[in-house]
């Protein structure tokens, strides 16, 4: 599952193989169906062994290293690409992106982006941070080819120096338009550091797929699915065993 | 409301829980009048469907009437009455565009589960575990259904609620087994599996022009079943069926073979004693195989395999040799419902297609335990069976759960 980004580095925003996470999977499925025949502690235990093989499966993220850090390319930065395809013309997506106020709208960890000035070049970001805080940074358009390419770098004195762009290239046939994204970043190191990697890094790989893909749901329907809320006849410990499973949270 | 929930492997319950409510703009309520236990239902009480969670209300056939519409609903108004499709299409995306809504690419909440298993997810499903999205069921007196403009399917006047209810799943199901089939006129088609889907299968079969259907079980009342919409059939304890569809097939073997069962098929030897002891782990094989190993050995050189029948996870010794050797193809999928309504609800209004003689059971919700049992174990003579959410307890004695 490597990837060369742009600039050549190789990253491996997963750790496991594809047998693996079968593998692993199986297992944690397998563990949490058991502990469904298990009364008391030790079905508790299976079902949430299970659940976190089962996790670490879905996330392509072996178990052991999923406790460990951030895994960080050679020069110790962390690179991603990520890409979707969406029914909608090259120009609508554009148009969208390039307005960068739109990002936190299916991008998770921003909380906003600011655009400032006349040109739309620079911008005032805005993560979150665990614990209510957020990290903040200026950043300003390096490359804008309307319908095809926007580049993107963090300005001097950002707490986590980061680079991106996205590209938009029409799909064949009747599928839209494909969108491919790179984002490059480097952790500073301390406990700030640790603390920004584990937000912006732990699973970099996933986290720009998934973003990706609220962006897909957003401009084709118009929302996420959910079930948060629904009814069920949950009851204590399987209220948390579903919350494991559900992207969202279900009641 | 009253609702059928699943409570661990083997437990099946009726219990009172919240009724559901409005949760985004695009959402209806259905006050459900007429639901039905299908055999992938099973799969789920059998526990060989991962990521079931304590609490969840079952069941993928339902259908009623809508009470209640969010403030983005154009299409469908209350006290319309409508089939609900088992498979969630969003309407928009490409799949849903060229009528694959059960592989929609939106309308699963929890995708990444289905992507580690399967590479990519499909659509979400009403009531089939939280790899297809997580979505409370409609064996219930009531249910939240989505995208309602793209998925609810108003019932024509005049028809009843058992002529259409099994639009919701195991007719269209049936009938896509058979399309994949890719039957020429005159063919012969070999079903494996006399359950609904088989039964419908055979329906269809003949409405796409098979000249001789072959039908398989074990099940007498199936059997007969599948005789009376004029299949010839086969006894799978009494027959070696290999040898006999050869031979009734002039040593050529079925044009095209579908494999109704899916995962729990009934084998004995040892290939069999092998799957079911895998099984069991829940690990080592999700699958057992063995009417997919049949169909691909039984079909003739050249031939098509449908398979209709649902597969979860991994599965031991597919004759993968005789699926290349013998130049076959495979078709299979969740069944893209939305596409098959109008065709199948004309069959239905035209009286080519009856779908009703498959029920066997009418039952209350509150026997709904004891409806997954005679199901599961074909007793009684239960071939399907079809719960009334709103059916006074009083007119049904309580049973023991499955
Ligand atoms: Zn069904
Ligand atoms: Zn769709």
């Amino acid at each position: 599952m490597a990837q060369t980004t742009a600039n050549g580095t190789e990253v491996s925003p997963q750790n496991s193989s594809p047998a693996e996470r079968l593998l692993f999977g199986g297992l944690g499925v397998g563990l949490i169906l058991l502990s469904l025949r298990q009364r008391g502690n030790s079905g508790v235990f299976l079902g949430t062994s299970g659940a976190l093989l089962l996790s670490g499966a879905a996330m392509g993220r072996s178990v052991g290293s999923a406790l460990t850090q951030v895994r960080r390319t050679e020069d110790d930065q962390i690179a991603v690409a990520r890409a979707v395809t969406i029914g909608k013309s090259v120009d609508e997506l554009y148009t969208f992106w390039r307005d960068f106020e739109n990002l936190p709208r299916f991008m998770d960890h921003l909380e906003s982006v600011k655009v400032q000035g006349g040109d739309g070049r620079r911008s005032h970001w805005v993560a979150k941070a665990p614990a209510g805080t957020t990290v903040e940074w200026d950043a300003e358009i390096t490359e804008d080819e309307p319908g095809r390419r926007i580049a993107w770098r963090s300005l001097e004195g950002a707490t986590v120096p980061n680079e991106g762009h996205v590209e938009f290239r029409p799909a064949p046939g009747d599928w839209g338009t494909e969108i491919h994204v790179s984002l490059t970043y480097r952790p500073p190191g301390g406990t700030l550091g640790a603390v920004v990697a584990r937000l912006l890094g732990e699973e970099p790989g996933a986290q720009v797929g998934e973003d990706l893909r609220r962006l897909k749901r957003l401009l084709e329907v118009g929302q996420e699915p959910t079930t948060e809320g629904q009814p069920s006849a949950r009851k204590g410990v399987m209220k948390a065993e579903a919350k494991m499973y559900d992207n969202r949270r279900t009641t | 409301m009253k609702a059928v929930v699943w409570q661990g492997i083997n437990r099946v319950q009726v219990e009172n829980v919240p009724d559901p409510e409005i949760l985004q703009p695009t959402d209806a309520i259905v006050r459900v009048t007429a639901t039905a236990i299908c055999g992938s239902d099973l799969h789920l009480v059998d526990g060989y469907v991962p990521s079931m969670v304590h609490g969840d209300i079952l069941g993928h056939e339902f259908m009623g009437e809508v009470v209640e519409v969010g403030p983005e609903v154009r299409d469908v108004r209350p006290g319309d009455r409508v089939v609900v499709p088992f498979p969630i299409s969003c309407g928009k995306c490409w799949y849903c565009q060229h009528g694959l809504t059960s592989l929609c690419d939106n309308s699963n909440p929890n995708p990444k589960l289905a992507e580690a298993l399967w590479g990519y997810s499909g659509s979400g499903l009403y009531g089939y575990s939280h790899i297809t999205g997580g979505y409370a069921g409609g064996q219930a007196q009531f249910a939240r259904t989505v995208y309602a403009d793209q998925n609810l399917y108003k019932v024509p006047e005049g028809l009843t609620d058992e002529q259409v209810l099994f639009l919701t799943d195991i007719l269209p199901t049936g009938y896509m087994g058979a399309e994949n089939c890719n039957i020429h006129p005159g063919d012969v088609v070999a079903v494996f599996g006399c359950g609904p889907v088989g039964l419908f299968g055979i329906m269809s079969a003949f409405v796409l022009g098979a000249g001789r259907v072959i039908a398989i079980d074990r099940f007498p009342e199936r059997l007969d079943l599948a005789r009376k919409l004029g299949a010839e059939t086969l006894n799978y304890e009494e027959d070696a069926v290999f040898e006999r569809l050869k031979e009734m097939t002039g040593g050529r073997g079925p044009d095209s073979v579908m494999d109704a069962v899916g995962l729990e098929s009934h084998a004995g030897g040892p290939g069999g004693v092998a799957d079911a002891v895998k099984q069991t782990t829940r690990v080592l094989e999700s699958d057992r195989p063995h009417a997919l190993r049949a169909a691909i050995m039984a079909c003739r050189k050249g031939g098509t395999v449908s398979v209709p029948g649902v597969y979860g996870g991994l599965a031991d010794k597919i004759p993968v040799g005789a699926f290349m050797n013998k130049g076959l193809t495979m078709r299979t999928g969740q069944t893209h419902v939305h596409r098959y309504l109008d065709t199948l609800t004309g069959h239905i209004e035209r009286g080519e297609v009856d779908p009703t003689v498959i029920i066997t059971h009418r039952l209350g919700i509150d026997e709904a335990p004891h409806a997954y049992d005679i199901f599961k174990h074909k007793h009684d003579g239960c071939i399907k069976c079809i719960l009334d959410p709103w059916a006074d307890p009083k007119d049904h004695a309580p049973t023991k759960a499955p």
